[in-house]
């Protein structure tokens, strides 16, 4: 493992689901995303603002969607959805690496960003993470994505390299 | 116009080299292979060579194949390109992470910010 982790394991985390009220007053379930219908995820995705797209994904075409989401809703993957009535509002998933480490993104509706509910989804999704026995996190993110950063910091994540054009930030579950 | 390939045995630089061997025999353009040990792929550096000659050999070109020596091949290709007069360094690169976000290397990195020549990443 050449990934620098924090020293101590963070606290425990919420499970699924949870039901939030976000900051505009909205009731939003946080759920697994094997209850979800993959459907209303492609349509979350090809309503994504391509301007909030990092580092490549989410992929912009339909059918780039799809196979891309047949990578990350497999069996082995950890996904979480936040759900406003029917409509998938953010998605956060899980993805092992080879070293038995997992990597971790979050997505957010433009629609619904900046009412917690980028904390709820990353909360939820590493309580999930624990109950699935998963204890070492990783991700990487624009230098410049202030708001990210200070949530994942908040969170737990402590960043782990600073040398290259993304920040890496890893958490010990 | 003189192109410095760079090659450093990841799949994605293998790639590059075939892609820029194809194009090279189509515009006649002046090819310079350099061959550089990258720490974040297992391949020694002989058997690296090795299989960068067997592609050129296959093309049918003639470039020549160099060695970019020190422990910083990134600084290396930028100094033999402005020393040299190249006109554009090529490299491959860019892969996923297991989520499928797109990953530059250091050596690329390197090069992409601090080269005076142009610069095409193929990926």
């Amino acid at each position: 493992m050449t990934r620098t982790y924090p020293d101590e394991p963070a606290e425990a985390f919420p499970q699924p689901p949870q039901t939030i009220t976000d900051r505009e007053d909205r009731s939003i379930d946080v759920i697994p995303a094997d209850d979800a219908d993959t459907e209303s995820l492609v349509e979350m995705y090809l309503d994504f603002d391509p301007a909030d797209r990092a580092q490549g994904i989410p992929p912009v075409k339909e059918e780039a969607i799809r196979e891309w989401l047949e990578t990350i809703l497999d069996g082995d993957c950890v996904n979480v959805v936040a759900k406003h009535d029917d409509t998938v509002a953010g998605h956060a998933t899980l993805v092992p690496d080879n070293e038995d480490e997992h990597e971790l993104a979050i997505f957010v509706l433009q629609a619904y960003q900046g009412a917690g509910i980028g904390t709820a989804l990353v909360e939820t999704l590493l309580g999930y993470g624990q109950a699935e026995g998963i204890d070492h996190v990783w991700l990487t993110v624009e230098r410049w994505n202030d708001p990210a950063i200070s949530l994942y910091e908040k969170v737990g994540f402590e960043i782990s390299s600073a040398e290259s054009f993304e920040i890496e930030m890893a958490i010990r579950l | 116009m003189k192109i410095l390939l760079g090659v450093g045995g990841s799949e994605l630089s293998y790639q590059a080299l075939t892609e820029t061997l194809e194009r090279v025999s189509e515009t006649g353009d002046e090819l310079t292979v350099a061959l550089f040990e990258n720490e974040d792929t297992d391949a020694d550096v002989e058997t690296v060579h090795q299989r960068i000659q067997e592609r050129i050999d296959e093309s049918g070109l003639e470039p020549p194949l160099r060695r970019v020596e020190g422990s910083s091949p990134g600084s290396e290709l930028v100094n033999i390109a402005e020393s040299e007069g190249f006109d554009r360094i090529v490299l491959g690169g860019g892969g996923r992470s297991p989520l499928g976000k797109i990953q530059l290397g250091p050596i690329v990195e390197f090069v992409l910010l601090n080269a005076q020549t142009p610069v095409t990443l193929i990926r």
